[in-house]
């Protein structure tokens, strides 16, 4: 039998804390349960959009409980989430003065370049604000998914400087050549698209039945 | 950007309550005095309920009720609940089913102080204190059944709106409040819904009812056994009730999660009641509008549009008959803001597209110019159709005293118009690759006046904004017409191209016969 290893013990807190979203979503008193998956989903590098935003609404219901903190790291979360919505989703459930707080109005400003696909301002605004981002595990590796993404729903074939940029990797080093081929999907090659043929439904052909019998 | 107070926000959110008259001034309004036909009344009511008798219970709550009010309560409450408990044995459940009419009544004509908001709230805790038991046995109409969870979740947006005006208070409303602070609380409204849906067992009801396990859409929801519907069908709108709560704290992901449980790709219960049909799709499409599914929303507008298109003069003489209208031109508003962000040929209807048009075709013109007053537009276009959203948290009584029931529109409208201002651009990309099937990054930066790193940026955010997540977690393309780059020439790919020629002829061979059997029909000399 032996001690439970903290990863076991860390799988079944966030099993309860899953149970509670779903069962008992409008009891005041998980927020403090709430409040530590926040931090472990930060530590363990794991993420839950609807018991991020369970606790938001808590915050929204009593105020005085709300921890800037906590919505700091919710929102970081949320960024490493893109292209997913979920930034947005998280605003809109945080009141206009809280979202006045320096850290968020930061935040804020870069979702939007990542929004607008602006990353090389993204990279610069990053830069200067590491220790709020370091403090969030994978981070970086997360916004270089979404770039990568983004750019493979745009280009068959790349630049690599083009893509270096996006990703944050300076100007690209010496290169195998100056063309990065990207990965093949029905974004970026439509002949790729499934043809969702103009079917018409039995039902309308059936009303042809009368005339043609 | 100030907006929304001159698009008669603050108004009430029904437009055929009338200004209400003052409750001060009920002179003659004598709560005990029981006229004759509302004796008659409540005991017919009363045996109808005894006997389950559906269809009489429904002709008389939709019927004898509103004629009654319009007759003889039009500026007053109806008789109180004591006065009128004697003649139906002082049936317990059915007294909470009167009041509950009766506040239903007093908001709908006068305006509600703040004593009887509380009441009304506590009517409400015992009337589904007692569903919530299994304690009753009734059958009740399905259109009572929604009336109640619409109202009971109207009265607490009413609630937490007349809650957030505190600058005009008295003394003794300021006090009210103190003193009754669990009353309309934002866990009490959440929990009850929550608890309907879970006592009532309808998400299983409804899997077991895919795979024909059991009965439910199938009887309108009714109990054919001899046991009660009203549990179960509380709890199935109340997941509608959810979706709507959520919607006014913001919460739009969640609202739609507690929503899936009902398969609106279908008829179910959810159509049966027109007013539940139209709320459960606003609700849906404006959610949708919010996470920009855009496609997903158009969609639903469209189907509902239709359907009230073709019915609505069948409602002409029902109560709901001015909340259908209201609804029905928001949710024009909202499909214009949809297509004017996300242009679509295939998803709308043409009869609706014909309306639209009439309604708002030039507005949707300037909108998609995407200047400054094209941002005037989408804001006076969403706060016309948004829903009422509200401050859940408890009102701060210190000095000054604030109304802040303004704050939570204003901050969704801001986020709404931050979305469409980053969405500026795309709309020039649009006009240019209709132009086009091939052309280099470089010359459409310079017929776009940019560089091309900016246009290269432009570029991915056309693709990020067009390609959404949807509820599975995969992107989904609601772009009409779309592109790929291969080094630095852009391949359009027009997505309309094949036309629709199956419906096409379809509809053609239809109109023929039809012209040939009328000729036939017409004699020769």
């Amino acid at each position: 039998m032996g001690r439970e290893t903290p990863k076991e013990q860390q799988q079944q807190v966030s099993f309860t804390v899953e149970e509670l979203v779903a069962v008992n979503p409008y009891n005041p008193d998980i927020l403090p349960d709430l409040e530590n998956y926040v931090n472990e989903q930060v530590s363990s590098q794991t993420y839950s959009l609807d018991a991020n935003l369970c606790l938001l609404r808590h915050y929204q219901f009593e105020p005085e409980r709300m921890s800037i903190q906590i919505v700091v790291r919710i929102l970081v979360k949320a960024l490493m989430a893109l292209p997913a919505p979920d930034f947005n989703l998280c605003l809109f459930l945080i009141p206009e003065r809280v979202q006045m707080e320096e850290q968020i109005k930061m935040l804020i400003v870069l979702s939007h370049y990542l929004e607008t696909a602006r990353f090389h301002q993204f990279w610069d605004e990053a830069a200067k604000n590491r220790s709020i981002l370091e403090v969030v595990p994978g981070f970086d590796q997360a916004i270089q998914a979404y770039a990568i993404h983004v750019l493979s729903l745009t280009y068959q074939k790349v630049p690599r400087p083009v893509l270096a940029e996006r990703v944050g990797a300076g100007g690209g080093g010496p290169g195998r050549g100056h063309l990065v081929v990207l990965p093949t999907t029905e974004f970026n090659h439509p002949e790729l698209k499934k043809n969702v043929s103009e079917s018409v439904p039995l039902e309308h052909v059936a009303r042809l039945f009368p005339i043609l019998g | 950007m100030e907006g929304g107070a001159s698009y008669g926000y603050d108004d009430p959110p029904y437009d055929s309550r009338q200004q209400a008259p003052s409750q001060s001034s009920d002179v003659g309004y004598d709560p005990n005095f029981v006229p004759d036909s509302v004796k008659t009344f409540v005991v017919h009511l009363y045996r109808h309920i005894r006997e389950r008798n559906v269809y009489e219970i429904h002709q008389m709550y939709e019927g004898s009720f509103q004629r009654l009010s319009e007759r003889m309560f039009r500026e007053s409450p109806w008789p109180s609940v004591e006065a009128v408990a004697p003649y139906v044995d002082n049936d317990h459940v059915f007294c909470l089913l009167y009041r509950e009419m009766w506040f239903r009544h007093l908001y709908a004509r006068l305006a509600p102080t703040g004593r009887q908001r509380v009441e009304s709230w506590d009517n409400y805790c015992s009337l589904f204190s007692v569903v919530l038991h299994g304690v009753v046995n009734m059958q009740l109409p399905n259109q009572w059944l929604w009336d109640m969870v619409d109202e009971f979740v109207y009265q607490f947006q009413s609630y937490c709106q007349y809650r957030a005006k505190l600058k005009s208070k008295t003394d003794e409303e300021l006090q009210l409040l103190r003193q009754y602070d669990q009353a309309w609380s934002v866990y009490g409204v959440l929990n009850y819904l929550q608890a309907l849906v879970e006592k009532s067992l309808i998400t299983q009801i409804l899997e077991r009812e895919k795979e024909g396990l059991e009965q439910f859409t199938a009887t309108d929801g009714y109990d054919y056994e001899g046991g009660s519907n009203v549990l179960k069908v509380l709890g199935y709108y109340s997941m509608v009730g959810l979706l709507r709560v959520h919607c006014l704290l913001g919460d739009y992901q969640t609202g739609l999660k507690c929503l899936a449980p009902i398969d609106i790709n279908q008829q179910g219960v959810y159509t049966i009641v027109i007013g539940s049909h139209i709320t459960t799709i606003y609700h849906y499409g404006f959610a949708s509008l919010m996470l920009r599914r855009y496609g997903d929303a158009i969609k639903e507008f469209n189907k509902v549009l239709l359907y009230i298109l073709k019915t609505k003069q069948y409602h002409q003489k029902s109560p709901q008959y001015d909340q259908i209208l209201k609804k029905n031109e928001q949710m024009y508003a909202l499909q214009a803001i949809c297509l004017s962000l996300c242009p679509q040929t295939k998803l709308v209807d043409e009869n609706v597209i014909t309306q639209l048009k009439e309604k708002y075709n030039d507005k949707m013109l300037r909108m998609q110019r995407f200047d400054d007053e094209a941002y005037g537009l989408y804001d006076e276009l969403f706060s016309y159709a948004c829903p009422k959203f509200i401050t859940p948290s408890a009102p701060i009584f210190d000095e000054p005293l604030a109304n802040y029931n303004q704050d939570a529109y204003r901050l969704q409208l801001k986020l709404f118009l931050y979305e469409v201002k980053q969405q500026q651009l795309l709309a020039s990309i649009r006009t240019f690759l209709k132009l086009y099937s091939t052309i280099s990054v470089g010359k459409l930066a310079t017929y776009m006046e940019v560089d091309e790193a900016t246009l290269r940026t432009i570029l991915m955010t056309y693709k990020h904004k067009t390609h959404v997540v949807d509820n599975e977690g995969k992107i989904v393309s609601n772009a009409d017409i779309d592109f790929c780059i291969n080094e630095d020439i852009i391949h359009v790919v027009d997505q309309k191209s094949t036309k629709n020629y199956g419906d096409y002829f379809l509809r053609q061979t239809l109109k023929f016969e039809e012209i040939i059997s009328e000729l036939e029909r017409v004699k020769m000399d």
